[in-house]
């Protein structure tokens, strides 16, 4: 089993706070975009690429890496700031971000960036093609795993019980989702829009594993990675509670942040909050 | 005269295919029975995934699966692959530009009773409007397995368009079946019959009709949709002078609607596009149907000389 120390989680930390900061660089300097739920899932990513992940950033299409997927693309920033901080690509690319010619679109495109597994941003498709993978892993008798994260709004899409369904009736243990559940979707709280709670029941009756955890605790998000590794015959939903914005305290938990770039002055003082 | 339905050409085809190709998986939507999937489900088993009344799922799962270097093809009704599942199909596979093959049997009003629910009229419309997307209509079981014979070698997304009934076999085993390149079946100097799927057969048997009337018809089997064979269609407007458009489809964006856009940009000539004229099918069996929606033989000899009248004008 891999180690757990403070020292591993302070390096984590280092990453996720890099981040962060890049989100926020690269968000301005587009000036559109969705700072929100790029924040919220930062540290899940972190851990996800500098701790968990068996990849390769200079052989991308090495055949036995593991697959993550954004499936909430609109995070694409944090997908971004986490490929660049890995060295698939330099980091001054990061602020071509949404322009025309770009290889960082506005969603992910896995044709334009290297790195990049799915083509995503309409909701719910990502976890399917996650699926997929997974079940090429099992067909291939391949080790790879596979993770996706999904945003808590994006489990109103129908495709998502679909894909749920068949992860579950195909056993794939070496599928594993987050939920960055923090609680906003664009017109709201989503208890307000669309509600769809009992998140962890709904992933239970659908025969997953399920754990809830802190998702910006590292710990805990490592500790859901190794019992996931463990668990056999069936995915593993991980329900990670996030606060949106995380990180910068005049976005944190406000709904008009899911789809809006930082200004100059705000840049300035989110990079000082995250200095 | 031998018959077979596309769509068991295409059951036939994939079990052929499967023996030669381990990186070939099959996906089917709950009714691999009625695409003809089941019989390579039966004999690959590890290599065919049912995604369940799901399609949605299912199209994305093919992205995810071609991804890891899977040839995937896809089957479900054509309502459901191109139309439940559009925007997946659009999103994931042509978008990302992958390897898998639509293909979707029970296209056009030739599913018969089942009624309009079933009868996939809009969809060569929705997939050739789709960038990265071939489309492929066969008319008959030797060309449906030479284009999947094709499809597997070509990468990159696909839509075969499959259907239900038995059709006479048109072409030869030794035909040659180039994607792009549609084939003129017969030669005439009136006008020429474009037509595709079911139609082809229609098509030929309004050419007979016709030379008893002592008038020659050309008649071109356009199987793919796109990309389209300009070529082809601007020789046959010059030569002929007028064009007769036939399908088993929505007259709104399918081969009809291709065969003007060609037409109109590099050498305008008259055009009747017959096909469903912007009308939903409904329950009867196929013949009736096709009698009902005007695309039997005696039916396209009418339009014939009304498209002659419109060339004479």
């Amino acid at each position: 089993m891999k180690e757990i120390s403070e020292s591993i989680i302070a390096e984590i930390a280092e990453k996720a706070r890099v981040m962060r900061r890049d989100i926020i660089e690269m968000l301005g300097a587009a000036g559109s975009g969705h700072p929100g739920g790029s924040l919220s899932a930062a540290d899940i990513v972190a851990c996800l690429y500098f701790w968990e992940m068996n990849i390769d950033e200079n052989n991308p299409q090495w055949a036995d890496r593991d697959r993550f997927v954004l499936s909430k693309g609109h995070a694409a920033p944090l997908l971004y700031a986490a490929l660049a901080e890995k060295g698939f690509f330099p980091r001054e690319k990061l602020l071509t971000l949404r322009k025309l010619g770009s290889p960082l679109q506005g969603h992910p495109d896995r044709n334009k960036l290297a790195g990049v597994e799915a083509c995503t941003g309409s909701l719910g498709q990502g976890i399917s093609w996650a699926v997929g993978m997974a079940l090429a892993g099992k067909i291939d008798k391949k080790d790879y795993r596979v993770y996706a994260l999904l945003g808590d709004g994006e489990l109103e899409e129908g495709m998502v019980w679909e894909a749920s369904m068949a992860a579950s009736h195909y056993k794939l243990d070496n599928l594993l989702i987050f939920v960055d559940h923090n609680g906003l979707q664009i017109d709201g709280r989503i208890a307000d829009i669309m509600s769809p709670e009992p998140v962890a029941d709904k992933f239970r009756a659908f025969g997953w594993e399920v754990l809830a955890i802190d998702g910006h605790d590292y710990r805990q998000i490592m500790e859901s990675l190794v019992t996931a590794q463990n668990t056999r015959g069936k995915p593993t939903a991980v329900i990670a509670n996030t606060i949106k914005g995380k990180g910068c305290s005049f976005m944190e938990d406000r709904v008009e942040w899911h789809g809006t770039a930082p200004k100059k002055d705000e840049v300035a003082k989110a990079l000082l909050e995250l200095a | 005269m031998e018959k077979q339905a596309t769509r068991d050409a295409y059951g036939k085809a994939l079990l052929e295919l499967g023996k030669l190709h381990q990186d070939i998986v099959v996906l089917d939507a709950d009714l691999s029975k009625s695409t003809k999937t089941a019989e390579f489900a039966r004999s690959f088993p590890e290599r065919f995934i049912n995604a369940g009344i799901a399609e949605q799922n299912m199209m994305g799962m093919a992205a995810g699966l071609a991804t890891a270097g899977k040839v995937v093809f896809a089957s479900s009704f054509a309502i459901f692959a191109t139309g439940r599942a559009f925007e997946q199909v659009r999103n994931s596979i042509a978008y990302g530009n992958l390897n898998v093959k639509i293909c979707a049997t029970h296209a056009g009003v030739t599913v018969g009773e089942d009624g309009a629910s079933h009868q996939s009229v809009e969809d060569i419309a929705l997939m050739r409007s789709v960038p990265n997307i071939c489309v492929l209509v066969p008319s008959d079981g030797v060309s449906t397995r030479k284009a999947l014979f094709k499809l597997y070698e070509q990468k990159g997304p696909a839509y075969l368009r499959l259907g239900r009934p038995s059709l006479p076999l048109i072409h030869d085993d030794d035909m040659e079946f180039e994607i792009g390149k549609g084939i003129e079946l017969r030669k005439g100097k009136d006008a020429c019959l474009i037509a595709c799927g079911i139609m082809v057969e229609k098509a030929l048997q309004a050419a007979d009709l016709l030379l008893q009337e002592g008038i020659g018809v050309s008649v071109v089997d356009m199987h793919t949709i796109k990309p389209l064979d300009k070529d082809l269609i601007i020789e046959k407007a010059r030569e002929t002078g007028a064009i007769l458009t036939l399908e088993e489809h929505s007259v709104l964006g399918g081969m009809g609607s291709a065969v003007c856009e060609v037409v109109c940009e590099h050498f305008p000539v008259p055009v009747i596009r017959m096909g469903l004229d912007d009308v939903f099918g409904q329950s009867g069996s196929p013949d009736e149907l096709l009698q009902y929606y005007g695309l039997t033989p005696e039916q396209i000899v009418e339009k014939f000389h009304d498209l002659i009248k419109k060339k004479q004008k």
